[in-house]
C-alpha cells in the first residue's frame, strides 16, 4: 500500500488479493496482483476454470473489495467505502455484459435500457437518448416494445450492451459476451465491442477462453491459480 | 419519479403471478371483511341497545330490601312480599325534589280479551305520572278510573284497540282508551307486554296500599349518584328497608360488556389478518426466491439496497392495497347484511361510529400487508449481487 495512485489509469490494482473463507479452509482467489490499465484499452482476460479470472473481474466491477491490497478507480481507493458508494460506482462507471444477456424479463427492450438512467437521474424523461442508445445498437424500432423473451440471443445482447452504454461508463466489463451466441452472431457482437472501444474509447475489459474471441483485444492478461502468468502482454498465439 | 420503475416492477410482478397474488389478497379481504363487519355488528348492537334503555338511563329505581328475610315486626305484616309504604314514598319525594317520584302498583293477572283467555302485567300509577313514563301510540291517556292504557306488544298480539274491552281475572272490566308506544326493555317498569291502570283501581281491587316500586326520575343525569346516595342515606338509616338501583350503572355495565363482546368478536377478525399476513409473507419470500437473479442483476448494474427494499415493499402493498379496498366494499355489504338479518335495521350501519370500522379494517390489512412484507424486501435487499448472479 505504498505510494500515492496514478490518475492516469482508469483502473489500478495494487498487490491484490481475495481470499475467500470456507470452513474447509481459505481459499485464495487472487494471489497478490497487481495490473493497470489506461482508458480506451481493450482487454482480455483468458485462464482455466476456478483460476479467479471472474473473482478479478467482480473487482473490477465493484461487486466485491479486496482481503487485502489496493484497488483505484480513476485514482480514487475503493477500500472502505461503502456498499452504497460502490453501488454509486458501478452504476455511474462501469457497464456490465453478462453471457445470458440478464436483461429484466419483466421490462421491455426499451425500459431495459431506460433502467440505469432512471436509477442515476431519478427521472423517466430520458426516453430519447435510451432510444438513440438502442438504436446504435443496430436493434430494429419495432423490437423495443419487446420482452426479452420475445428476442433473440443476438437482440437480447444487444439490448443488453445498450443497457451497458446509456449511462455513458468510461469501462465495459464483458463476461463471455459471445458464450451464448452462434459464431456468426457472435462475430457481430464482437465487432460492435471493437467499434465501441475504437470510435467512443470506451475502455473493455472481456473473460473470454475463446481464443479467437481474445484475439479482437489489444492485450491478454492470463490468470493462471490466482496470479497473472508471466506471458501477461504476449498477443494471443494464434495471432 | 424514480420509484416510478420500482413500482412498474412490482405492478408487473404481482400481475405475471396473478393467480399467488389473489389467493395472498383473499386472505387480506376476509380479514378486513370480518374486522369491519364485525365492528360494524358490535356498534349497531351497542347504539341499538342504548337506544332502546336510554330513555331509562335517567332514573333510579327503588324496590324493597329482598335481603335476608327482614327481622319481623318492622310493617312487615307477616306478607312474604315487602312494600314500600306511603311515608317511605314521602320521605323520598322530599329527598329527591325537585325531582319526580313515582310510586309504582305492579302485578300480574289472567285477562279475558273478548272471549279470548290472555294474561299480562299490571302497573298501578298515577294518572299525573303516566305521562312522565310512557308515551301514546293512539287513542287517549287515562283519566278517571275505570279505563286502563295497553303496551304495544299486548295490543298488537290480542288485537286491542282503544274502545276494546279487558277483563282483568275477578277484578272486573276496564274499557282501553290509549294504546302505549313500544318502550323496548327497561330496569323500572315494561309495560309493553302488560297494561296500565288508574292507581286507586289497582289499590281497590288487590286490597293493596303500599307501592312495589318508586321510580326516580332525575332532571339532571349527572347528578344521579348523589340522589341515589340521598335516597340510600335517608331510608336505610337504621336497617336496610330499600334496594336502590340507579339505572345509568346499569346501562354502563350493559354498554361496557357489549364493547367488549365486540372488541373480542373483532380480534378474531384480526386473528383472520395475520393469517393473511403468514401467507403474503410466503409468496413475497417467493417472488424473492423466484426473482434472486434478477436481484443480482439490478444490483449488480447500480440499483442501491433500499431501492431494492421499496421494490418489495411496492409489492406487499399492492397486494395490501387491493385486498383492503375490495374488503373494505364487501365489508359494507357485510355490515348491511348482518345489520338486515341480526338487528333488522340498517339505520345503526350509515352512522361514523360504525363506518369508521371499515377504516379500521382497511388500515388494519394494508398495515398487516406491509409488515409482512418487511422481512422479504430486507432479505432481498442483503442478497450478496456476486452469489444473486450466479444463481440459476
Amino acid at each position: 500500500m505504498s505510494g500515492s495512485a496514478n490518475e492516469e489509469y482508469i483502473i489500478e490494482f495494487r498487490e491484490v488479493t481475495k481470499v475467500y473463507p470456507l470452513p474447509a479452509g481459505d481459499v485464495v482467489a487472487l494471489d497478490g496482483i497487481t495490473l493497470e490499465i489506461h482508458p480506451g484499452e481493450f482487454i482480455a482476460i483468458m485462464g482455466p476454470s476456478g483460476s479467479g479470472k471472474s473473482t478479478l473481474l467482480n473487482l473490477m466491477g465493484f461487486l466485491d473489495t479486496p482481503t487485502a491490497g489496493s484497488l483505484f478507480i480513476k485514482g480514487r481507493d475503493v477500500g472502505g467505502m461503502s456498499d452504497e458508494e460502490l453501488t454509486r460506482l458501478r452504476r455511474d462507471h462501469i457497464g456490465f455484459i453478462f453471457q445470458q444477456f440478464n436483461l429484466l424479463p419483466l421490462l421491455t427492450a426499451l425500459e431495459n435500457v431506460q433502467f440505469p438512467l432512471i436509477l442515476k437521474t431519478g427521472s423517466q424523461e430520458h426516453l430519447e437518448q435510451a432510444r438513440r442508445v438502442l438504436a446504435a445498437m443496430a436493434l430494429e424500432e419495432p423490437l423495443f416494445s419487446h420482452k426479452p423473451s420475445e428476442l433473440s440471443g443476438g437482440q437480447q445482447q444487444r439490448v443488453a450492451i445498450a443497457r451497458a452504454l446509456v449511462n455513458d461508463p468510461e469501462v465495459l466489463l464483458a463476461d463471455e459476451p459471445t458464450g451464448n451466441l452462434d459464431t456468426r452472431t457472435g462475430t457481430a457482437i464482437m465487432e460492435l465491442l471493437v467499434k465501441l472501444n475504437h470510435d467512443q474509447g470506451k475502455t473493455i475489459i472481456m473473460v473470454t477462453h475463446d481464443p479467437n474471441i481474445a484475439r479482437y483485444a489489444h492485450r491478454v492478461i492470463r490468470i493462471v491459480d490466482g496470479r497473472i502468468s508471466p506471458a501477461e502482454g504476449d498477443p494471443p498465439p494464434e495471432a | 419519479m424514480q420509484n416510478g420503475i420500482f413500482f412498474e416492477f412490482s405492478k408487473r410482478n404481482v400481475r405475471l403471478h396473478w393467480f399467488r397474488s389473489m389467493l395472498a389478497m383473499i386472505g387480506i379481504i376476509i380479514g378486513v371483511v370480518t374486522i369491519a363487519t364485525m365492528g360494524i355488528l358490535g356498534n349497531s348492537l351497542v347504539l341499538a341497545i342504548s337506544e332502546s334503555l336510554s330513555s331509562v338511563g335517567d332514573s333510579i329505581i327503588v324496590s324493597p330490601h329482598t335481603g335476608g328475610g327482614g327481622f319481623g315486626g318492622a310493617g312487615g305484616g307477616g306478607s312474604t312480599a315487602q312494600l314500600i309504604t306511603d311515608r317511605d314514598v314521602e320521605q323520598i319525594r322530599r329527598a329527591v325534589a325537585p325531582d319526580i317520584t313515582i310510586p309504582v302498583y305492579t302485578g300480574s293477572s289472567r285477562m279475558k280479551v273478548g272471549s279470548k283467555d290472555t294474561g299480562g302485567i299490571i302497573y298501578g300509577l298515577k294518572q299525573d305520572d303516566i305521562p312522565v313514563l310512557l308515551q301514546v301510540d293512539r287513542g287517549s291517556f287515562l283519566r278517571g278510573s275505570s279505563g286502563c292504557m295497553v303496551g304495544a306488544r299486548f295490543a298488537a298480539e290480542n288485537n286491542i284497540n282503544p274502545g276494546t274491552r279487558i277483563t282483568v281475572g275477578d277484578k272486573g272490566n276496564l274499557r282501553v282508551v290509549g294504546i302505549l308506544k313500544e318502550r323496548g326493555m327497561g330496569f323500572d317498569i315494561n309495560p309493553d307486554y302488560g297494561i296500565v291502570v288508574d292507581d286507586r283501581w289497582f289499590s281497590e281491587a288487590y286490597d293493596q296500599k303500599d307501592y312495589n316500586l318508586v321510580i326516580v326520575k332525575v332532571k339532571n343525569i349527572n347528578m344521579i349518584s348523589q340522589v341515589k346516595d340521598t335516597i340510600d342515606k335517608q331510608l336505610n338509616r337504621r336497617e336496610t328497608i330499600v334496594d336502590v338501583i340507579d339505572t345509568k350503572a346499569i346501562l354502563n355495565t350493559i354498554l361496557n360488556t357489549f364493547g367488549q363482546i365486540s372488541t373480542f368478536v373483532t380480534a378474531i377478525g384480526g386473528i383472520s389478518l395475520i393469517v393473511a399476513g403468514v401467507s403474503i409473507l410466503n409468496i413475497m419470500m417467493m417472488s424473492v426466491t423466484e426473482r434472486i437473479k434478477e436481484i443480482g442483476v439490478i444490483r449488480s448494474i447500480g440499483t442501491q439496497k433500499k431501492e431494492v427494499r421499496r421494490m418489495f415493499l411496492y409489492e406487499a402493498l399492492i397486494l395490501g392495497l387491493i385486498g383492503s379496498l375490495i374488503g373494505g366494499v364487501l365489508a359494507f355489504f357485510g355490515g348491511y347484511a348482518v345489520s338486515v338479518v341480526m338487528l333488522n335495521t340498517t339505520k345503526y350501519l350509515f352512522v361514523p361510529s360504525s363506518m369508521v370500522y371499515i377504516i379500521y379494517g382497511m388500515t388494519f390489512g394494508i398495515a398487516t400487508s406491509l409488515l409482512s412484507g418487511l422481512y422479504p424486501a430486507w432479505k432481498a435487499s442483503n442478497l450478496n449481487p456476486i452469489e444473486a448472479l450466479r444463481h440459476e
